[in-house]
């Protein structure tokens, strides 16, 4: 379609170049997970080892970040599953007023800054004089997940043809059997897709969080604290690795499950 | 079915001043209808005209504006679709693409609870009358657009309907799986013997397969009769051309006819063209005029005439004796129309 | 074949109590609906207009300086606070150095999404589209701290200028008062680029959306009527790709002054927004003032949404 048109000298150095710009620091994050200089970020690393790998292994603090990231994750993305299913469920079709304001008010949580809603979210927390817990970092991660799993099941909904639905009733399956046996395999992988893009985001947030915990440390929180500590640079370093890693997998899975699956 | 007994049948199908209007539209407006227990119902509009409203009614997808809906004298106007006893082949034949052919078919039966091995033995039986069988593991984007009916088929009529509702099922076929189909569907009706009702924009189709017809214009119902009936007396200027094509005379031809202003059908392959100077016998009306051009199309040919007092007229001629070129010779020579009183209808102006 | 359709009974689906509660929200429709949001609804109007509610009544709040408690009364004495030559000298920073992402983002992403868009062949483009997806949504604060390292006086891009014999042009740039500081990672400069950096990929998606959208047939015709490509370029691409390029400003802007971790790791010590409500409501404890500031950002962005929303921006999200 494009064959006729080849894109100018300019156009193509421009898109390779920040396409450059948004991927070297991926590896740079890569190598220094393996350097063996301990003080500084030196350049070139003077040497690569794997020890940080074990050493951060070893480190219990490390292990219960992580162990309460994946809990609150886990946790948010459930409920943001359940919660943005069924206004997705509701809006998909249906066409009444007061529609538009309930997808905005969906999308709000990610398009204002991140301190506004955490700012807002430990006003409302502090207000009602509730302690700052596990809970509370959930209620905050659970809010900003709902979007994603409502925009990946409310476009397959739009895509899934209606009379599937009117022909399912029509065969005698009342509204659950139908949901069941109809509109929940056409939704499965959106689905997945939006409860990966939710856990991704719930796993790493850091802004929200910082105000909705008490003394509670996500991985994030423990690797933002780790920045301000020098000697524990290298540790660092394998965490951020091992972050980027834990994330990449479910945003490539939901970005296979959402694309062109209509034959 | 003869006559007498379908006065006595009992009524499948009853609409009660069944109106729907979605916003301010009036998809419906007053709807009255009787479909009887067996027969072949078509529903014939062009799009737009309330017929598929009608249907997904009856099917209990939309709920009336107002009136009462009626399934073998049980109230249903609010009754949802899974409870209904009607099943529908829809237009886009709305396969569960997750699903294989067996399990399409049989979902009715699965949500009835009938265990799995009974399930597999009609399934089978049925995928036998559609004459398809063999593709129970199959999927349905595995199949052409002529299979995906006959498997939509079967999966409403393994249920056992009552009542089977098809929404402009063959659409979507190239003319001559329609040809086919249509034959094959008359069929299956008559050998399940149960009621079908048949949503159609196709006229041809629904004289062809109905043993009666309402003709949908504007969210009302313009006729009600069988095929033959509609075609031959047409009630109102609507159905004259959309059933089959007429010429509607009006103004000084029908002064001059019938000597007042009437709307009067008559169809083209009704008249005779005549040389110039014929008497009419007393119970045939003529015209004169000059035939303007000549259409060839194989069978038939078509003429238009250009009448003396204004106006035309096409005429159809099927080719018995004649040849295309004595067909091309009639070009531009005086001509009198013919054709018998009888077969002239003066049509109802109201509404039209 | 009839015999067998005959003894084919069909029972009638059996009678649950979920079958009937199913046929009664089948009746009221509105109802169904009101039940499918009931839950979501309580909990977003609950639990977060209640809080962006609650943000709002803190900022009317004030801190008593005496004994450091929250008054809970109505008042505007913290909105004072808010306007003392300090404070307004850290909001215009922060809308400048946001207009400056905001800009700088828009150059470096279009020829990306140009090329993706318009130009590359469909393998090519799914791969590209994942490429600018993947940082948007992998780990915010690693992509951060990465660039500690990569900006730090001992990292790659001071290696790099050594190794090209330019570190005099480095070290030039960074001794420009205003915008250097003692390294890269300690200065306006480096906070910029990394700005720029995290938000990039808000900028290429929603651009590249718009430039999607520009039919072939209508460059076809420009280039029919004899337009040049430089000419078709500027007159018809470059006005249909403007509503992308305010739409990813939207957020390339509203996230630039919200956000406080990127002035906390890289940057001097000088204020941002987010940084004085992060400090205030820790350390300060003067969650009033704080959400007074939130407050800043919140009708910045909603003066820039009413322009873009003229722009037509609204219709490239």
């Amino acid at each position: 379609m494009h064959s006729r048109l080849r894109a100018g000298w300019g156009v193509r150095l421009g898109a390779f170049g920040a396409l450059v710009f948004l991927h070297f620091p991926l590896l740079i994050i890569i190598l220094y997970a393996f350097t063996t200089e301990e003080a500084s970020f030196r350049f070139p690393p003077p040497g690569l080892t794997t020890q940080w790998i074990g050493e951060l292994f070893n480190r219990e603090d490390f292990w219960r970040a992580l162990g309460l990231s994946l809990q609150v994750a886990v946790i948010a993305t459930l409920l943001a599953l359940i919660l943005g299913t069924l206004i997705a469920l509701a809006l998909a079709r249906a066409n009444f007023f007061g529609r538009d304001s309930i997808s905005l008010l969906v999308i709000l949580p990610i398009a204002l800054p991140g301190i506004v809603s955490g700012i807002a979210l430990r006003s409302a927390v502090s207000i009602l004089g509730v302690p700052f817990s596990t809970w509370t970092i959930i209620l905050g991660h659970a809010t900003f997940c709902i979007v994603t799993v409502y925009n990946n099941v409310v476009a397959r909904l739009r895509r899934t043809a209606h009379s599937q639905v009117e022909a399912s009733m029509d065969l005698g399956a009342s509204s659950f059997q139908t949901f069941r046996y109809i509109i929940l395999p056409n939704i499965t992988t959106a689905l997945v897709a939006g409860g990966m893009l939710a856990f991704a985001l719930s796993f790493d947030e850091v802004i929200v969080t910082t105000f909705t915990a008490g003394n509670q440390q996500t991985l994030p929180i423990w690797i933002f604290s780790q920045l301000t500590r020098p000697r524990d640079r290298p540790v660092t370093n394998v965490a951020a690795l091992f972050v980027i890693a834990v994330t990449f997998i479910p945003i490539i899975l939901a970005h296979q499950l959402t694309r062109d699956r209509r034959d | 079915m003869s006559a007498a007994s379908r006065t006595d049948a009992e009524a499948a199908v009853v609409l009660k001043g069944v109106s729907k209007h979605f916003g301010g539209v009036k998809a419906l407006d007053y709807i009255d209808l009787e479909i009887y227990d067996g027969e072949f119902f078509s529903m014939l509009g062009p799009s737009g005209s309330g017929k598929t409203t009608s249907l997904r009614i009856v099917a209990g997808f939309e709920q009336p504006t107002a009136g009462r809906v009626m399934l073998y004298g049980r109230d249903v106007t609010t009754t949802p679709p899974f409870d209904r006893d009607v099943n529908t082949v829809f237009q886009d034949y709305a396969l569960f693409p997750h699903m294989t052919v067996e399990q399409n078919v049989g979902y009715g039966l699965m949500i009835r609870k009938v265990n799995r091995h009974e399930i597999q033995r009609r399934v089978g039986e049925m995928l036998e009358m559609v004459r398809l069988p063999g593709t129970q593991a199959r999927r349905p984007s595995q199949l052409s657009g002529g299979q995906r009916q006959r498997i939509a088929l079967a999966r409403a009529l393994i249920n056992r309907p009552r009542v089977l509702l098809l929404d402009e099922p063959l659409g979507a076929l190239d003319l001559k799986l329609r040809q086919q189909m249509q034959i094959e569907l008359k069929a299956i009706q008559r050998e399940v013997g149960i009621t079908f009702i048949f949503v159609t924009h196709d006229q041809e189709e629904a004289l062809t397969m109905s043993d009666r017809l309402a003709v949908f214009n504007h969210g009302r119902i313009e006729q009600i009769g069988a095929p033959a009936d509609v075609y031959e007396r047409p009630l109102t200027a609507f159905v004259a051309g959309f059933v089959g094509t007429t010429n509607i005379l009006t103004d000084d031809i029908a002064q001059r006819l019938v000597g007042r202003p009437a709307a009067l059908s008559i169809r083209p392959e009704k008249i005779r063209l005549l040389p110039q100077g014929t008497t009419p016998d007393p119970d045939q009306f003529a015209a004169s005029g000059t035939v303007r051009d000549v259409i060839y199309v194989g069978m038939t040919t078509r003429f238009i005439v250009a009448l003396d007092g204004g106006g035309e007229l096409e005429v159809v001629s099927q080719n018995l004796d004649t040849r295309a070129e004595e067909a091309f010779a009639a070009r531009g020579t005086p001509m009198v129309a013919v054709w018998h009183k009888s077969a002239m209808r003066e049509l109802s102006t109201a509404g039209a | 074949m009839s015999a067998v359709m005959l003894d084919s009974q069909v029972p009638q689906p059996p009678q649950t109590p979920l079958r009937r509660v199913s046929a009664w929200f089948f009746r009221h429709p509105t109802l169904t609906l009101f039940s499918l949001l009931a839950v979501p609804m309580a909990w977003m109007v609950v639990v977060y207009l209640g809080s962006l509610s609650a943000l709002l009544a803190q900022s009317f709040f004030r801190l008593d300086g005496f004994t450091g408690r929250i008054v809970r009364e109505f008042g505007l004495s913290t909105y004072e606070q808010l306007f003392t030559a300090a404070n307004i000298d850290i909001v215009v920073r922060t809308t400048v150095m946001a207009a400056a992402v905001t800009v700088a983002g828009a150059l470096i992403a279009f020829p990306l999404a140009y090329y993706t868009a318009r130009f590359a062949p469909p393998r090519l483009k799914t791969f590209l589209y994942l490429a600018v997806l993947l940082p948007l949504w992998s780990s915010y604060l690693v992509r951060v701290y990465t660039w500690k390292i990569i900006l730090a006086q001992e990292g790659i891009i001071t290696w790099v200028f050594d190794l090209l014999g330019l570190r005099g042009i480095l070290d030039g740039i960074l001794a420009i008062p205003g915008i250097g500081g003692p390294s890269l990672s300690f200065s306006y400069l480096g906070m910029f680029l990394v700005f720029v950096y995290i938000w990039l990929p808000y900028m290429v998606l929603p651009i590249m959306t718009a430039l999607e959208r520009v039919p072939n047939s209508l460059v076809e015709a420009s280039s029919d009527l004899g337009a040049r490509p430089r000419y078709t370029f500027r007159r018809i691409i470059l006005p249909l790709a403007f509503p992308g390029v305010v739409a990813g400003s939207i957020f390339t802007f509203s996230l630039t002054l919200g956000d406080y971790i990127i002035p906390q790791v890289i940057g001097n010590s000088s204020f941002f927004i987010g940084q004085v409500v992060y400090a205030q409501q820790g350390t300060a404890g003067n969650i009033p003032l704080a959400a007074a500031f939130t407050v800043v950002p919140v009708v910045i962005m909603l003066i820039y949404l009413l322009i873009a929303r003229r722009l037509g921006a609204f219709n490239a999200l």
